[in-house]
């Protein structure tokens, strides 16, 4: 990680200069307030089950699904607060979805904790009714807030958000996919209707911040990272919206370097990020909250 | 230096939360003050967890046993790159659609398909020399595209053939004929060996990302129907390779430049 490109607020510099040195002194007891929630992610997993093959000229020997396993273990160990998020694409790209339809992935994601996973445009590729055989073998929720199902055989069982409570703190995640006209055949998608992410995730957002009181919103989006057209992406929806502190994105199969930052629509900084394909990558954004920021104003510290 | 500045900050922060709320004003929400976000790598070097490994053992295991299947056997390596307009491997795709899915259509409509129209871009691999696995099939045709007849009026049958005159690219096709002048005009263009009856509707056998316009396939769009056979194009070959024990495709006179 590359220290230079940390953000740093104002926010704990002005702590800093305010209490002075005698704070350092009594930081045993404040830890009891703090409150650490790690967030693990992946998007466009495309079936990579099997490590890719040591001959592989871009990824030698990356991936797989058990040795991602080893990593989130690993990591719950260190913080038990943390919820494994996936942004679609979980289906399509080996012969293990050809032969099994995608119940391993589904089985194995269970196995490794899945908290919640959106859907992409490739998890329609044996038709809705392919997703739908399948959701047994899920011990996870699939997010979607933008797809209206009323008319399909996943009618009532994908749910637009949920709140995840970990380590005394309310994390309300939901998630978006993209346009399916032009993307998925419509004997594939069949009577899926598409609303527009904007509007929807304002009025999810505003649902999980009052109603649900939640600390931390998350989006689980498949709409693709960024686009020179009109076209909505997750640049474009972290601007137009606000509230959501983290964008986990998908479907362009963007490597990002390290996690954007980037201004919502009230000008507060929100996080997007994705991680490439094929578990390659897993993603980790580590959010410390406390009671105290709320009262000065100040927005947190952003090092990525 | 920046790292030891950072930590220091983070600590002041906890500190001054603690100090002021612990006891009194729980009703402050938690706000964030702090965020790190970094990619982890899945390295090579990484364990991988045991549990896991023997789960997905067996689900593995079938496959290797499947794909290792041998369904025929090809004499000649065949590569998409052999050949002008048309080639060897093209041929056979085309042949094989034809001659797998006709009886379907046929059963379902009393009709027949009267051509095949692939994208050579289609083609994802070519074929060794030696046994045909269903490995082979995977490897042609790594996509879930179906195939799909679709009926066109005989006007929009010569917009197929003016696009395949202007890709100059081997598109596989099947069930038609066409001659291309020097100049890449249509000097011949016939299906079913007959010249094209402009009142007449015929059945091309496409896949649905062709259908759908791609690699500007536009010509499909002003279509009478369309008949899905919900026969993917990986499976067609799979059982086109069960059904000839020796695949010995040839260049031939399908598509043509004078
Ligand atoms: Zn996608």
């Amino acid at each position: 990680m590359k220290r230079r490109d940390f953000i740093q607020k104002t926010a704990a510099a002005g702590i800093f200069t305010g209490i002075g040195g005698t704070a350092l002194l009594s930081s045993s007891f404040a830890s009891a307030e703090a409150k650490h929630i790690t967030i693990l992610h992946t998007n466009d997993v495309h079936s990579h089950i099997d490590p890719f093959p040591t001959s592989d000229d871009s990824y030698p020997g990356q991936g797989g699904v058990a040795k991602r396993y080893t990593l989130i273990k690993n990591i719950k160990k260190e913080n038990p607060n943390a919820l494994v998020l996936d942004a679609g694409d979980i289906f399509q790209g080996t012969p293990y979805f050809n032969f099994y339809g995608g119940e391993l992935e589904f089985k194995l994601m269970s196995k490794l904790g899945y908290d919640a996973a959106t859907i992409g445009n490739h998890d329609f590729d044996n038709g809705i009714g392919g997703l739908h055989a399948q959701l047994p073998n899920a011990k996870f929720n699939l997010l979607n807030a933008n797809y209206d199902f009323s008319n399909t055989v996943l009618d009532g069982q994908i749910k637009p958000y949920q709140v995840f409570h970990k380590g005394g703190v309310k994390i309300g995640v939901f998630g978006v996919g993209i346009q399916l006209q032009g993307l998925v055949s419509k004997k594939m998608y069949k009577e899926t209707v598409y609303h527009d992410p904007v509007n929807i995730s304002q009025d999810i957002v505003k649902k999980l911040k009052e109603t649900e009181k939640c600390d931390l919103v998350i989006c689980l989006s498949h709409l693709g990272y960024s686009y020179e057209s009109d076209k909505i992406d997750d640049l474009k929806l972290a601007s137009q919206t606000k509230n959501i502190d983290l964008i986990i994105g998908g479907h362009s199969h963007t490597f990002l370097e390290k996690p954007t930052v980037t201004k919502n629509a009230e000008g507060k900084e929100v996080l997007v990020n994705q991680v490439g394909w094929a578990g390659i990558m897993l993603g980790r954004i580590d959010f410390y909250l406390d009671h105290a920021n709320k009262v000065n104003g100040k927005g947190a510290s952003i090092l990525v | 230096m920046r790292n030891i500045l950072f930590i220091l900050y983070g600590i002041v922060i906890f500190s001054f939360s603690g100090c002021k709320y612990q006891n009194k004003n729980t009703k402050v929400p938690l706000a964030v003050s702090k965020i790190e976000g970094k990619q982890l790598s899945i390295e090579k070097s990484l364990t991988e967890d045991e549990e896991i490994k023997t789960f997905v053992a067996p689900y593995k295991d079938r496959i290797k046993d499947e794909m290792n299947k041998v369904l025929s056997y090809t004499p000649n390596t065949l590569s998409k790159f052999n050949g002008e307009y048309n080639t060897a491997i093209g041929n056979m795709m085309a042949d094989a659609l034809l001659e797998i899915t006709n009886p379907v259509f046929h059963q379902r409509t009393g009709k027949n398909i009267d051509a095949v129209l692939l994208n050579h871009g289609g083609i994802r691999s070519s074929i060794n020399r030696g046994d045909i696995t269903t490995k082979t099939a995977y490897n042609i045709m790594p996509f879930e595209n179906e195939a799909v007849v679709i009926e066109l009026k005989g006007t929009q049958v010569l917009k197929m053939f003016e696009y395949l005159s202007k890709s100059e690219v081997a598109h596989p096709v099947a069930g038609m004929q066409l001659t291309l002048t020097e100049d890449n005009q249509i000097k011949t263009g016939r299906i079913q060996g007959k010249k094209v009856d402009l009142n007449k509707s015929y059945f091309i056998v496409t896949n649905d990302y062709l259908m759908d316009g791609g690699d500007h396939m536009n010509f499909f769009a002003i279509r009478e129907s369309e008949t899905y056979l919900d026969y993917k194009l990986r499976n067609v070959f799979i059982d086109y390779f069960k059904k000839h024990d020796t695949i010995n495709p040839v260049r031939d006179e399908r598509f043509i430049k004078q």
